[in-house]
């Protein structure tokens, strides 16, 4: 990878535009909770001020870091994180305000406020978000540890399923207890895995992509190649099986599939993880009655409205009594529906704010995902473009199995929405994958490092001898 | 990697479309089925979210609600009550989380939610300043002194009550029993609800179904009116004498006609038209019938509404029914109320109110008048005429005559009134063999100028069972609600 690929114009870190768009977010995240108490008391709550000043800071510290750090990484994407964030937040006080409501209403006791924990875990995202960067300067040196974070990502993947240490919520076993608080190592896992995924899959993808059979017009590859997919199909279905959880085991595989692919660059392997992925689902949709479950409430919703299908049905109300521009924050019923904090929190959104709304978030995660792909496509090591690709494509399938659930487009499955879902494990996790993306993207976008000052480089380049291109 | 990886972003992207595309299907294409399918929890809270109307009756100190709403600590925050009970439950309906609406809570629900478009302004000002908005109200013309006469009256009975005030079409009483309590079917628990709902329909005499308009009856003798109304209007007076056997036969059949407790009337061959009126003799208004003709006695009865299903309160009203392609014996019994004749009291009393106003017919109606929130005007009643003319102002004074008779000396004396000149009529209307029959009354008070016009129906005679007669069972409940309304 000693080639050079030049970033497109000069090489400028932009750090004051993500500052500027910095402050953007957090002052319409301050909105936003200023609204809710509008909506909910009509009065602009007390916390306002301190919401968004600790929010604030929160990012100001994480810009300040990656400007020290970071300084060439891509300046949207922390931006764009901190507005679905600050978001979250608004959204998890204004379903905590509902519950509390409802609670008095009731005589029962007022549950915990989720928010303020919300903000706490926030604060431990954003500063591992820094340790991250600080640490890893070079994320090529995380190949080294490859082994240790498989090792370390299949303990915490199946820690669940132990008994005595694994807990199960809500009909799925993917939580494990650690004092009072429950942490869903899966999500961690998620990463841990893909750095591994990457340093394996950089090291053999010649083998994987050269040795190969043709057979009926496409190249297949050779039986014992086929090792580590059959491991990772193994791994999610040992996963669905155990702990019930159909989102993660999906994601993992998916996300497996398709570094294999980017890394073979050979069509085939997604033909054989579409086969795979095919005769499991069959399989499971026949052997599981959750899984049956699921498919049948996807079919027709309406039909199981007091049982199975409530939540989803009641999300759809929700979402359809938001309309366009949904009924303002604090204004609708979204307690309405179950677990609106977490896996539904979309449906929340879709109420209040609308379709506006919801289109708005998306756009925010799909930019977060093509700029996350562009730093590894820009990026000059294959490791690096290998990992961004596969953070960046997790993120994108994860959006598109909770939202697609969520709007009835394909069958719901519990995964958190990154950064908007109440939850610490999701949320510190996901503050890890970007803070990787932006190492890659500050490695991608960085001035190839050149004897000569910049302005040299660009007079002699007219003069420059050509140079061997690899493909990256 | 480069390939895989542009190939990979555009497969994101078209991930991010599919959901998209799919959240404008959700929001914006099925939006509107969502928003308002009754399942969806949002439109109760919604509903209860404001406070829904009262139903109110009387003016100014007696203005009082019969239905209102009440703030509570729960998720819905409007309760529905009804202070008026089951005396105006008929009226009022129910409006419940479980059963949907009835009576006015129904046919007024767009003023009462506050979803009516004439409450629009209000609402955008209220949405604006952040008031709360609340419902319009529904202000009746019942009376409460008849209200609560009529429904004392038939207290331990099956029937109905319906006094109107003869020169607008005003209704003053509405009662039906057995009533029930409506509070019990607007409570916030669907179980309480569907309990008590369920107990109600197990319950004997139908308590949910208003008689004074959903019931049709055999109108029996009171329907001899029409038929006077007719002969009258053909050319008879009533000093006209009349053909009055003792026993009528009925052509084309082996049976016969005869008089109620099988008596002569007069001399048992002819009397005038006013005199068999008078002591409501079968045989003659069987013959009479004969003479005139199904086809003029039925244009009569539908000058009076039969055969109307347009008429409405605005809760619906019933089809009173003349039936058609009669036999001859059949005539003879449709003229006295019997063989297929159905009416319901409330045409009945329009029956009386039209001979009481010089033979025209006030349409009827029950909202006097529709208010805002902060009780300005909306909308004041329709006084419309609804039948100019169904009889005569001549013939309407010779029926009035005949009537006064029937209360002075004849069948209708229990429903006299001191110092009060009241006209009526009585019926004792067979349903069944073996059955007790119906007890009718109808008529209007005072003869002059009459301010009142009532029609009484109590199923099976009441207490009375057998013995019952318009005369015994009616005709004391009419003379109570008249006098509640005379003041006297």
């Amino acid at each position: 990878m000693s080639a050079l690929t030049a970033p497109q114009g000069p090489a400028r870190s932009r750090r004051g535009t993500e500052l500027t768009l910095l402050l953007f977010a957090t002052a319409l995240a301050a909105t936003g909770y200023a609204a809710v108490g509008i909506g909910q008391n009509g009065t602009v709550p007390s916390g306002t001020l301190g919401y968004g000043l600790g929010l604030g800071t929160l990012y100001v510290l994480a810009h300040l870091a990656v400007r020290r750090c970071a300084p060439y990484a891509d300046p949207l994407l922390l931006p764009c994180v901190a507005l679905l964030n600050g978001l979250g937040i608004v959204l998890v006080r204004r379903l905590d305000l509902a519950s509390a409501d409802r609670a008095r209403q009731a005589g029962r006791a007022v549950p915990r406020a989720d928010a303020p924990l919300q903000l706490i875990w926030t604060t431990i995202g954003v500063g591992l978000f820094v340790a991250v960067l600080v640490v890893v300067r070079d994320h090529t040196r995380l190949a080294r540890y490859a082994y240790t974070c498989a090792a370390a990502g299949l303990l915490l993947l199946l820690l669940p399923a132990l008994p005595g240490v694994g807990a199960t919520i809500n009909g799925a076993r993917l939580w494990i207890r650690v004092g009072p608080i429950t942490v869903q190592p899966s999500e961690i896992a998620k990463i841990l895995l893909m750095v591994f995924f990457a340093s394996f899959l950089v090291s053999k993808r010649d083998v994987l992509s050269l040795a190969s059979r043709r057979v009926a017009g496409i190249d297949l590859p050779r039986a014992r190649d086929l090792g580590p997919v059959l491991f990772a199909w193994v791994a999610s279905i040992a996963v669905l099986v155990r702990e019930k959880d159909l989102g993660t085991s999906l994601l993992f595989f998916g996300i497996f599939v398709v570094m294999l692919y980017i890394a073979t660059e050979r069509t085939s392997w997604l033909l054989i993880g579409l086969a795979l992925f095919a005769g499991s689902s069959f399989t499971a949709y026949h052997l599981f009655g959750h899984v049956q479950a699921r498919v049948d409430t996807w079919l027709d919703p309406f039909r199981y409205t007091n049982n199975q299908g409530y939540q989803l049905v009641q999300g759809l109300f929700g979402m359809g009594t938001g309309g366009i521009f949904g009924t303002g924050l604090g204004e609708g019923s979204p307690n309405t529906v179950p677990f609106a904090k977490t896996d539904f929190i979309l449906a929340a959104i879709g109420e209040e704010l609308g379709l506006v709304g919801v289109m708005a978030v998306l756009v925010l995660f799909a930019l977060i995902v093509e700029r996350g792909l562009r730093a590894a496509l820009t990026c000059r090591d294959s490791f690096g473009k290998l990992l961004g690709g596969g953070l960046s494509f997790a993120l994108a399938l994860q959006v598109f199995v909770i939202v697609g659930g969520v709007t009835g487009l394909i069958p719901l499955t519990g995964v958190t929405l990154p950064w908007l879902s109440y939850g610490g494990s999701s949320v510190v996790t996901n503050y890890v994958l970007i803070a990787l993306l932006m190492r890659i993207s500050d490695a991608a976008r960085r001035p190839a490092p050149s004897p000569v000052s910049p302005s040299a480089a660009r007079a002699s380049l007219q003069d420059a001898p050509t140079t061997v291109v690899r493909r990256g | 990697m480069n390939r895989p990886l542009r190939r990979v972003a555009v497969a994101c992207l078209v991930l991010f479309g599919m959901l998209l595309l799919q959240a404008n299907w959700v929001q914006v294409v099925k939006a509107k089925d969502y928003r308002n399918d009754p399942r969806n929890r949002r439109v109760l809270l919604r509903t209860y979210d404001r406070e829904r109307g009262p139903i109110v009756i009387g003016t100014g100190k007696d203005r009082q609600a019969i239905a209102k709403s009440v703030a509570t600590t729960d998720t819905l925050k409007y309760l529905r009550t009804y202070p008026g009970g089951a005396v105006y439950a008929p009226v009022t309906g129910f409006d419940s989380l479980v059963y949907s609406s009835t009576g006015i809570e129904r046919q007024e629900n767009a003023i009462l939610s506050g979803s009516d478009d004439r409450l629009l302004v209000r609402r955008l000002s209220d949405y604006v300043t952040g008031r709360q908005v609340a419902g319009g109200s529904i202000v009746l013309t019942l009376n409460q002194a008849a209200q609560q006469a009529a429904y004392n009256g038939l207290q331990g009975k099956v029937g109905a009550v319906v006094a109107l005030d003869p020169r607008t079409g005003a209704v003053l009483a509405e009662a039906s029993t057995p009533s029930y309590d409506p509070a019990a079917l607007s409570t916030h628990d669907p179980a309480s609800i569907r309990a008590a709902y369920t107990n109600l329909l197990s319950l004997a005499g139908d308590p949910l179904v208003n008689r004074a308009v959903e019931r049709t009856y055999p109108p029996g003798s009171t329907f001899k009116v029409i038929t006077a109304a007719t002969a009258l209007s053909s050319g008879y007076t009533p000093s006209t004498q009349i053909p009055s056997p003792t026993v009528l036969d009925l052509p084309g059949t082996t049976a016969n006609l005869r008089n109620f407790g099988g008596e002569v009337c007069g001399n048992g061959k002819s009397q005038s038209l006013a005199e068999a009126f008078r002591i409501s003799c079968n045989t003659a208004f069987g013959a009479l019938g004969m003479a005139l003709g199904a086809d003029k006695v039925r244009k009569q009865a539908q000058a009076f509404g039969f055969g109307d299903s347009s008429l409405e309160l605005p809760q619906p009203v019933a089809d009173s029914v003349y039936p058609d392609q009669l036999t001859k014996a059949q005539e003879a019994q449709s003229a006295i109320g019997q063989y297929d004749v159905r009416v319901t009291p409330l045409q009945m009393a329009m029956v009386a109110a039209g001979i009481a106003n010089n033979g025209t017919v006030m349409r009827p109606y029950l909202v006097r008048e529709v208010q805002a929130p902060d009780l300005s005007q909306l909308h004041g009643a329709d006084q419309k005429v609804y039948a100019e003319h169904a009889v005569s102002a001549g013939v309407a004074a010779q029926l009035t005559t005949m009537m006064e008779s029937v209360v002075q000396s004849g069948t209708g004396t229990a429903a006299q009134i001191s110092g009060v000149r009241v006209a009526g009529k009585t019926g004792t209307a067979q349903h069944a063999v073996g059955q007790a029959p119906h007890a009718w009354f109808i008529g209007f008070a005072p003869a002059v100028n009459p301010v009142v016009a009532i029609a009484v129906l109590v199923e099976d005679g009441g207490s009375l069972g057998s013995d019952a007669t318009g005369g015994k069972v009616a005709a004391p409940i009419a003379r109570d609600v008249m006098r509640a309304v005379l003041g006297r």
